[in-house]
């Protein structure tokens, strides 16, 4: 404990802290570095190797081999616009859901605390709860979709909803917008009720209408926590996994296979852990300039709380 | 701020109630399927109210030596893994999680700045980036199939996570009180633990209970990582059975509930801290 205790007369302060911080940080660091920065790093190398799972140690040196196989593959490309098909449909519904929810809620109708309750429960629903609920409302024989369809004489018979794959997708997406939408609502919601009121009541005896007041002065002011919530569901949609694995499988006939879903099947189901950690590499860079662009927003001086 | 017209009101409740029907209705059609018994389930169209309710299925999978099904069996030890690997995963990321960040909080550190935007950056590395060199260790070092392997590897999103959360709540008290700590002669850990921790006991908490949801919820490393009853959590056995058949539907979705009660009831109690953490740097999607 000598190196936590206080500060010795032959150390400067500031070296002292120094110290005490790095002994502080050790741990954490550690942990991150073996766990995180290791793995990685380790994941490039192995890209560049053909690399079997039955025997895993990198074995032949293929250079870009396994990058370049990708590139000219159609799988790869047809994964890649799935991924962004999902990615753009999925965020940009719950964003405009989201904002509508928390307007809402900021009207403050009669019963809104108990709407904003209820959004905490599809939030914390376990991503597998939520796709095996789902699986099992779209289920062709004997689910909810097509009980509550045919009572209404939407539909005249039982559909197997999940044989195509557009369709298939969509009803993914339905599935990720039950979980998602209450997270940018809630965000969003608070964001709302920092917004002082003076402002708005200021433009309205400008005579500013409604719409006037949302795009002049609520959107402006939101804009900071809008973009933090669509920077962290770009980078969770784009990374989407569990709730394809469980809803289709990736099915019909690879129809909702994604990249996340590809580097899976690529890795583990076919063994090639060298073209699986191309891809997932791949999935690492553009994270990390997601990444970046998130730091960003959070880092600018007006955005600092 | 002028008051609502009628028409107003009633079209702010009309789609209040659409959105609620939203929220409500799986979830309703998920419990009821959970209670009702599988002949009445597999009814065409479904008769959605049971007229025989049954708790037989949650009976099946709580009650100690009743395990009549395959799923129940199984359920309750997966249930038992997540309860332990979540537990642990979140009193390391707490413990380790505080001394890191009351260093990036309150010492001056030359990187300090660097350093917490790299934490942050690492946080958002998907799993499917770490999983090849993990198994590849894991498998070497026998621990597949262990839930040591699922708490070790957890760390890598829940520990960044816990040091970015707690430095936020660090940040936030006051200086003046740490100061008169130091003076009094309190050594650096004795400040942390006797001073700064009671007063950011709720920051603590929230982000507990941030850890806990997100280890829980975790599928991707346990489904790699797991695929025996010595550590497959609650998620992988879940996802097993629905890809399965000749299933019991009815236990199935009786599984789903008990899965997501945990969480739901936590997140439920816990609104306020919840809330005010998503807004604070929003992180769990």
């Amino acid at each position: 404990m000598s190196v936590l205790a206080k500060p010795r007369k032959t150390l400067t302060l500031a070296r002292q802290e120094i110290r005490d911080g790095l002994w502080l940080l050790a741990p954490s660091m550690l942990v991150i570095l073996i766990i995180t920065v290791l793995p990685v790093i380790f994941t490039l190398v192995l890209s560049f190797f053909d690399t079997p799972l039955s025997n895993p140690v990198p074995r032949d040196f293929v250079g870009f081999g396994n990058y370049l196989e990708f590139l000219s593959s159609q799988q790869f490309w047809q994964a890649i616009w799935r991924t962004l098909y999902f990615t753009l449909v999925s965020v940009g519904l719950e964003l405009v859901l989201g904002l509508g929810i928390a307007l809402l809620i900021h009207a403050r109708p009669p019963g809104w605390n108990f709407l904003r309750t209820s959004l905490i429960i599809p939030w914390a629903v376990p991503t597998v709860v939520n796709g095996a609920m789902w699986r099992w409302i779209y289920n062709a024989d004997y689910g909810a979709l097509n009980g509550v369809l045919l009572s209404l004489g939407i539909i005249e018979k039982y559909q197997a909803w999940m044989i195509d794959p557009i369709v298939a997708m969509n009803l993914v997406i339905v599935a990720d917008i039950w979980h998602s939408v209450p997270f940018i609502a809630i965000i969003l919601q608070a964001a709302l009720a920092g917004i002082p009121v003076e402002l708005e009541e200021a433009a309205a005896v400008d005579g500013a209408n409604a719409f006037q007041r949302f795009l002049l002065i609520r959107l402006p002011l939101l804009q900071p926590a809008i973009l933090v919530a669509l920077v962290v569901r770009t980078v969770e949609a784009f990374r989407v996994f569990d709730i394809i694995y469980v809803i289709t499988s990736g099915g019909p006939a690879f129809g909702t296979v994604t990249i996340s879903y590809l580097t899976y099947l690529e890795s583990f189901t076919y063994g090639h852990l060298g073209s699986g950690s191309a891809l997932s590499f791949l999935i690492s860079a553009f994270t990390l300039v997601m990444a970046l662009v998130y730091i960003k927003i959070l880092y600018r001086p007006e955005n600092r709380a | 701020m002028k008051r609502k017209t009628p028409v107003q009101t009633m079209r702010n409740l009309v789609l209040m109630a659409l959105v609620l029907f939203f929220v409500y209705a799986p979830i309703a059609w998920l419990v009821l399927s959970s209670i009702s018994t599988r002949a009445e389930l597999l009814n065409v169209p479904p008769s959605f109210i049971p007229k025989e309710p049954t708790l037989k299925n949650y009976l099946d999978i709580l009650v100690p030596g009743r395990a009549a099904s395959e799923v129940a069996s199984t359920f309750k030890v997966a249930l038992g893994n997540s309860l332990l690997v979540a537990t642990t995963t979140t009193l390391i990321c707490l413990l380790v999680g505080v001394l890191a960040a009351y260093a990036l909080a309150r010492l001056r550190l030359p990187f300090k700045n660097k350093l917490l935007m790299s934490i942050l950056s690492v946080r958002m590395i998907p799993e499917i980036s770490l999983v090849i060199p993990l198994y590849i260790v894991a498998a070497k070092l026998a621990l597949l199939n262990k839930p040591a392997v699922l708490i070790i590897t957890y760390l890598s999103f829940a520990l960044p996570f816990s040091i970015w959360m707690i430095t936020t709540f660090f940040e936030a008290v006051p200086m003046e009180l740490e100061d008169a700590a130091r003076i009094d002669g309190c050594s650096r850990l004795r400040t942390l633990f006797n001073v700064i921790l009671p007063v950011a006991t709720p920051g603590i908490v929230s982000t507990g209970l941030f850890i806990f949801l997100l280890a829980w919820d975790e599928f991707f490393f346990a489904l790699i990582f797991t695929s025996t009853l010595a550590a497959k959590t609650a998620p992988v056995a879940i996802a097993e059975f629905t890809g399965r058949y000749a299933v019991d539907i009815t236990a199935m979705m009786a599984a789903g509930v008990l899965a997501a009660l945990p969480p739901v009831l936590l997140a439920l109690i816990f609104q306020r801290y919840i809330v005010s953490g998503l807004s604070a740097g929003a992180v769990k999607g």
